[in-house]
């Protein structure tokens, strides 16, 4: 699990790191968020989920696509607006989903999730089915109503709900200081009688212990926790934003920080991997990510009669 | 034929679905032991327990959200809202999330969920709990939007709501719960975008929803006595809306009435007349068409105003006149 945890936070970085030059060569239409930086919630939450539970995601929710097990051929296919995307490009970066993963859709609506994953909880409670569902939102979405809604609801009721806040410090533009009266994000958790856990978000690890705890919690029965992964996003909040909001020194330290660093560092420490082992996972991936590239761009745009379907089931 | 209320019909389709289904669930604010602020749902929680009939706190945003995520992963949840005016506080979960899931992803989303959503004024109940919102809904590609006017309709409307795999909502007008009529025994289903003509006639259609209907029928009473036979047609489902209905009665008649209690402006009516425009029944009409809708303004309080806000037989009547003249 360590080596896979790392794979897949290297898989998210190559992704995003390949759409920034796809989006230097100006064929990315659209709104991009990246979560370069915060790779660590992504990979160690859904490693602590079993493939039949379920997610959430955000805006910026590229890497809990694929930490859930998204393939990124169809994820770039996706972003490009292709018809072999995981919504046939209907939908782009903001509401990449797909439900045999176990995904309910990334979110264009700050806070819009949380009600969903509530209610994709209460429907597994109503079915009886032992599945957990895991709830990313950013630090931004917890001053929405939904936030309180979902929680107390989830808490009520002891849905099976794993709450993740990505505490990635800013909403959009503007810091967590200046947006909540409560810096501890974790005890707001006090007012919805529900643990609240704050974490590490720049270590995998700590992200996937916490959030394993959690989650056997919420398949047993006993309800929603609610976790302030503290972590940061290495990039503006877009493709262009000049970032005037934070320091370079704020940055740099964060960056000190590096999730990605830090469990590589902690793989050939422990003896886990060599250094050739390290190579040849980073070779692996780079081929994976030209492929997915070469799959997308060789891929056919929506035919025109797309236009009209897909709106209503029949 | 047996009659019931409004109410005791759509409580029999609500308890009929919860029978035959275990995936449908009930969903929704004083809906439990209390039986609802209209008393809809009376008796269900007895009989079906708390698992089935979900009781809420006041929240509506999560009520409609968790019913889209609820239908997400493979349940068929009905909510409620107590009055159509609180939809804007759960108007993301509609409008961004649940009518647009199935096309943002590729087809690949279901979402087999039911709002249901009294309305309607002349209940005193002032500018908040008394609008008629169906155009804001009307207008979102992704949803269905059913507004039955009888006991019969608003059962079998209901319960092909519940079986469609769509976010059907459910406008029922808060008058209408207390109205007895006739109810078929057994299996009674009324299938959605299938218009009813109520009355037949050829010299003027009128398409009346919600209450409206019968202020409608009993205009074309009225007018009757006058030699003047007027169509009563009721959409039923006003998306998708059976258009076809609508254009053979405006060939037939040569002329348009629309009546609803919402307002005028870009209203369900404006649709109906674009449609008829639009259409071949447009070389039909021997008159212009006559909207008979709400006063623009928030419906007021005092009885003597409220009156006035409201539509009735009279302004119908004098309607159809106009375009009879």
């Amino acid at each position: 699990m360590e080596l896979r945890m790392y794979r897949t936070m290297l898989r998210i970085r190559s992704f995003e790191q390949k759409l920034q030059e796809l989006s230097k060569r100006g064929i990315l239409r659209g709104s991009i968020h990246f979560c370069i930086g915060q790779e660590a919630v992504a990979a160690g939450v859904c490693a602590a989920l079993e493939p039949t539970d379920v997610i959430t995601s955000t805006h910026r929710g590229h890497g809990h696509a694929i930490a859930k097990g998204a393939r990124v051929g169809p994820m770039f296919a996706e972003l490009l607006g292709k018809a072999t995307g995981y919504c046939k490009g209907k939908g782009g970066s903001m509401h990449i989903a797909d439900l045999d993963l176990g995904h309910l859709g990334a979110n264009g609506i700050v806070g819009g999730g949380l009600p969903i994953a509530t209610g994709a909880a209460l429907g597994f409670q109503q079915l009886g089915l032992a599945r957990v569902v895991a709830a990313f939102f950013g630090d931004g979405a917890i001053n929405e109503g939904t936030f309180h809604e979902s929680l107390n609801l989830a808490a009520l009721w002891k849905l099976p709900v794993v709450f993740v806040c990505e505490n990635n410090q800013f909403g959009m533009t503007t810091p967590l200081a200046e947006a909540s009266s409560q810096p501890d994000l974790a005890q707001r958790a006090v007012a919805y009688n529900i643990p609240g856990v704050k974490a590490d978000g720049m270590d995998v690890r700590e992200a996937q212990r916490v959030a394993s705890e959690a989650v056997q919690r919420a398949r047993a029965g006993q309800g929603p926790t609610l976790i302030s992964m503290e972590t940061y996003r290495f990039e503006g909040h877009y493709v262009g934003d000049p970032v005037v909001y934070r320091t370079k020194e704020e940055t740099e330290a964060w960056k000190a920080k590096d999730p990605i660093v830090r469990q590589r560092e902690y793989l050939l420490r422990a003896r886990l991997v060599a250094q050739a082992d390290l190579d040849r996972i980073a070779g692996e991936i780079a081929r994976e990510m030209e492929e997915g590239v070469l799959f997308a761009l060789s891929s056919p745009d929506p035919d025109p009669s797309e236009l009209y379907t897909d709106v209503y089931s029949t | 034929m047996r009659e019931l209320t409004t109410s005791q019909a759509i409580n029999e389709a609500l308890a009929e679905e919860l029978e035959r289904d275990p995936r449908v669930f009930l969903i929704g604010e004083d809906i439990g032991l209390h039986g609802g602020a209209f008393a809809v749902t009376k008796g269900l929680f007895q009989r079906f327990g708390p698992k089935r009939i979900r009781n809420t706190p006041i929240s509506e945003a999560v009520i409609v959200g968790a019913a889209v995520g609820a239908a997400l992963v493979g349940t068929r949840p009905v909510a409620e809202l107590m009055y159509l005016d609180f939809v804007t506080l759960a108007m993301d979960q509609i409008v961004n999330q649940g009518a647009k899931v199935k096309y943002m992803f590729g087809g690949k989303a279901r979402v087999p969920a039911v709002v249901r959503m009294p309305f309607g004024a002349g209940r005193a109940n002032a500018a908040q709990h008394s609008q008629s919102l169906e155009a804001w809904l009307c207008h979102v590609p992704g949803l269905k939007v059913v507004m039955p006017s009888t006991p019969a309709d608003a059962k079998g409307l209901l319960k092909s709501a519940i079986r469609d795999d769509n976010l059907v909502l459910v406008l029922e007008n808060k008058h209408l719960y207390f109205q007895k009529g006739p109810v078929p025994d057994g299996e009674h289903l009324v299938p959605l975008g299938a218009a009813d003509v109520k009355r037949p006639g050829k010299d003027a259609t009128v398409v009346a929803t919600g209450r409206l209907l019968s202020a409608a029928l009993s205009a074309a009473e009225t007018l009757s006595k006058d030699g003047i036979d007027v169509e009563v047609l009721d959409p039923r489902t006003l998306y998708p809306l059976d258009a076809q209905a609508i254009i053979a009665s405006v060939k037939k008649t040569g002329r348009l009435v629309t009546v609803h209690e919402a307002v005028k402006r870009f209203g369900f009516g404006a649709e109906v007349a674009a449609i008829v425009a639009e259409s071949e029944a447009f070389d039909y009409l021997d008159a212009p068409i006559q909207r008979v809708a709400g006063a623009e303004v928030p419906v007021p309080f005092s009885k003597s105003l409220e009156d006035l806000f409201l539509p009735d037989e009279a302004k119908i009547v004098a309607a159809c006149r106009r375009t009879l003249a």
